[in-house]
């Protein structure tokens, strides 16, 4: 017994230091060596500033501004926000795309608020891009566009949500649809090997190459 | 839709392919054998022996001895977790400033890591510095895992073992599961999930600004060294809050399969390890298809139930039918990139194994999808299970499928020509049991009190219930997944914490049905251990039952089945299939 007790207090304190500090601490000046991007958070740059991750989501909704020209406030006295109809939008997210508290909409297959939720988002979504895409009914409406991600903060769409899209950008922008189109495919992550996962357009990548390609006055 | 069942396929190929290396190596690991890192590992191997004062070789164990060590081994674990779980205000690797969160809820977190459950009542973002993170919960994910695995190992020898009481020494067991098996695979899987984008750092948060003028903030951390073994411990607890949904956790499509790989490449493997040990590899394999076919059915139902939405999106008048370059489905808590496929299959590598890990919510599961991971955790996660926890158990239902099948062939059960007698049957009959027991008491006493109803985030309604069946069924199973709108810690939006607290029942309760879940059933199973040891082979003949062909495999399934449904089929009732036979909303 006695034996037991010395041996497991030192287990634990050896084990601590190796398995709780060497070892991370190894991958970690492995990783910033080696991989440097990735290990740091895979950080986009434009013009030299860091607006970004590629691999984590971000809204493109603005405050809306009133008549007063001052932001509009909802009963609690937030910010109202609004997409931004030049930009592609990303999915509707529990967490308003936060990177550093995250959590599940929890948002459960029967319930009352799931319905009127899901509602709320067709709603919103004929919206922004009926005006664009005369052809858009709500059963053309693809399903990622009209639930929340698991992440909060999903970097991609689907590639039917990003050609519903594609009208809007393209009146808003000025720009041929066609060109659109192919902005999407170039941003356009495909299955691992054309097997794993599912095609995504990641909407970051995407919005940063309209803005170089078709700049905003 | 075919696509996504050659995901799946393609899933199982690979996997089943790896089964005999890994088992192979683990079983040479196992028996004291030189493998391919010995010349590296092994010096290495003999300095914490002498740091840790074992004599390996000379210090047999009987079952006592190999249960005290694990206990006493099991206890430093908790109070160093607690101990470093409370003092976060003044370790050092915290940026985000956190104090540390309340005694209960760090109660239950110790409980959870310790007994290889990840239960996680906090979110690590925004609760435990990276020093907590790294010294603390991964260390234990490490050694945990390690624990299940040297118990099989020990039941495994006692199943063998023909003469003598020994099973084996617990010290030099971990110390060979670690340096052999688990850190060289979580060096290389670490590099390379880092290679394909999950974080490595010990930055602050990044605060960057967006195309759109705002702010985001991204938070950071050493995650890719926690991941991999969260993921190969079977352990799951997340780094971030959303686990493995969190891009910063699995960036792509690849590290998703990679990363359900690590979760079952063990205890698939280990059924492997157990043939070779035992001298028969037909043995191994009637076990691992068994448990085959009881996941392969888990994910066929998930994975249809989930092409379909939910009920209450399809009352909104969503049509969730795929189209050119729409999935369709329920893509309710799922991430684009692993789309409907990804997600359901890992729904159920995650909780027919042990680990828990989710790279989507379960509370936005369609009803008939959630009640597949409510009937992998009701089967007490023998199919696959954790790891080296999960063929443990498994070879209780197997000992319990002898012993039944005796009875009906009215002849003395025998399991590789070992007499099962009283004194087994009542062992595993305890063991069996106890983590149902567990379940039931407690999930039946959150759901008719008032301290336990605070939990709820659904409402007073079938997903309500389900969140708290749930809650006790993964803690109870070491498996550590949940219906997230459960909680038991209340974080207002404050930094560091200020004004956190927790809600003291739920985290308490479950903490204690955690340990008692473990460590219980590990004491029955090393006691049937001990009592195999030693005990005479008789050699087998015309009337012995067989324990390696399809008959008995269909026996073991129906066991396994028949033992999981008694207990919890009334209750499934009132929760997932109410939710899948209804289209009313709640």
């Amino acid at each position: 017994m006695k034996k037991d007790l010395t041996t497991g207090l030192i287990a634990i304190v050896v084990m601590t230091v190796f398995l709780g500090l060497v070892y991370p601490l190894a991958i970690t000046g492995i990783s910033q060596v080696v991989f440097p991007g990735n290990a740091n958070g895979s950080l986009v740059k434009v013009d030299g500033k860091v607006v970004g991750s590629s691999l984590i989501g971000q809204s493109f909704s603005e405050p809306e501004i009133g008549k007063n020209g001052k932001p509009v406030l909802d009963e609690e006295g937030e910010e109202v926000l609004v997409p931004n109809p030049a930009y592609f939008q990303p999915r509707p997210s529990a967490t308003g795309y936060s990177g550093n508290v995250t959590y599940f909409g929890n948002v459960s297959p029967n319930s009352v608020g799931a319905r009127e939720e899901v509602r709320e988002y067709m709603k919103e979504y004929l919206h922004l891009e009926k005006p664009f895409d005369k052809s858009l009914t709500s059963e053309g409406i693809p399903v990622d566009a009209v639930t929340q991600s698991a992440s909060g903060v999903d970097p991609h769409i689907s590639q039917a949500n990003a050609r519903i899209q594609a009208h809007r950008i393209a009146a808003v922008r000025h720009i041929p649809l066609t060109q659109v189109e192919d902005l999407i495919s170039a941003n356009t992550d495909g299955r691992f090997l054309g097997l794993l996962g599912e095609p995504g357009v990641n909407v970051l990548e995407l919005n940063i190459a309209l803005d170089k390609e078709a700049p905003l006055k | 839709m075919a696509q996504g069942w050659l995901q799946i396929a393609v899933f199982v190929v690979v996997l089943v392919a790896l089964i005999k290396p890994v088992g192979i190596y683990m079983s040479r690991v196992f028996t004291n054998q030189r493998v391919f890192l010995t010349p590296v590992v092994g010096p290495i191997e003999r300095l914490t022996y002498r740091v840790l004062r074992v004599r390996p070789g000379d210090e047999g164990q009987d079952w006592k001895a190999y249960a005290r060590s694990v206990i006493v081994f099991s206890l430093f674990s908790w109070l160093a977790l607690y101990l470093i779980l409370r003092t976060q205000g003044i370790q050092p690797l915290n940026p985000g400033g956190f104090h540390s969160a309340p005694w209960d809820v760090s109660f239950n977190t110790t409980s959870s890591f310790v007994t290889n459950t990840n239960w996680q009542y906090y979110g690590g973002e925004t609760t435990l510095t990276y020093f907590a993170q790294m010294a603390g919960l991964a260390v234990q994910n490490f050694v945990s895992a390690g624990v299940g695995i040297v118990v099989v190992i020990a039941l495994i020898r006692g199943i063998v073992a023909r003469s003598g009481r020994e099973l084996g020494n617990f010290w030099q067991d971990l110390v060979r599961t670690l340096l052999y098996i688990l850190v060289p695979i979580s060096i290389i899987g670490a590099l390379f999930l880092v290679s394909q984008g999950v974080i490595q750092n010990l930055s602050d948060s990044t605060v960057v600004h967006t195309l759109t003028g705002g702010n985001q903030i991204l938070a950071q951390g050493p995650v890719a060294s926690q991941e991999v073994i969260k993921e190969l411990g079977t352990n799951g607890g997340g780094f971030f809050n959303v686990n493995s949904a969190y891009p910063f956790e699995n960036a792509s499509t690849l590290t998703n399969f990679f990363e359900m790989l690590l979760i079952l490449i063990i205890p698939a493997s280990l059924t492997y390890t157990y043939g070779r040990m035992v001298g028969s590899q037909r043995q191994g394999w009637a076990i691992f298809s068994a448990m085959f076919v009881l996941f392969i059915a888990g994910v066929a139902v998930v994975y249809m139930a989930e092409q379909h939405g939910t009920v209450a999106q399809h009352a909104a008048g969503l049509h969730t039918h795929a189209f050119n370059g729409s999935t369709g489905g329920n893509m309710e808590g799922k991430d684009q990139r692993f789309g409907v496929t990804g997600t359901s299959l890992w729904a159920a590598v995650t909780t027919v194994t042990s680990c828990g890990a989710v790279n989507g919510a379960f509370e936005s599961l369609t009803g008939l999808g959630q009640a597949v991971p409510f009937a992998n955790l009701s089967f007490s996660e023998v199919v696959f299970g954790g790891v080296g926890t999960g063929l443990y158990s498994m070879l209780l239902y197997v000992l319990l499928a002898v012993f039944i099948g005796g009875l009906m062939v009215g002849r003395t059960p025998e399991y590789l020509g070992k007499k099962i007698q009283a004194r087994e049957i009542k062992l595993v009959s305890l063991g069996v049991l106890v983590t149902p027991l567990a379940v039931l008491l407690s999930s039946g006493i959150a759901s008719a009190t008032r301290a336990g109803t605070r939990s709820i985030y659904a409402g007073i309604n079938p997903q309500g219930f389900s969140e708290t069946l749930y809650a006790y069924l993964s803690q109870a199973n070491n498996n550590g997944s949940a219906l997230a709108g459960y909680t038991g810690f209340i974080q207002p939006n404050a930094p560091g914490n200020v004004g956190a607290y927790g809600i003291s029942f739920a985290d308490i309760l479950g903490g204690v049905v955690m340990v008692g879940a473990r460590f219980l059933p590990i004491l029955f199973v090393l006691a049937v251990a001990g009592a195999l040891a030693g005990k005479k082979v008789s050699p087998a003949g015309l009337g012995t039952m067989r324990t390696d062909n399809p008959t008995f495999v269909f026996l073991l399934i129906g066991i396994v089945i028949l033992v999981g449904a008694l207990t919890f089929f009334p209750a499934l009732l009132l929760g997932p299939v109410v939710q899948s036979l209804t289209t009313r909303l709640f």
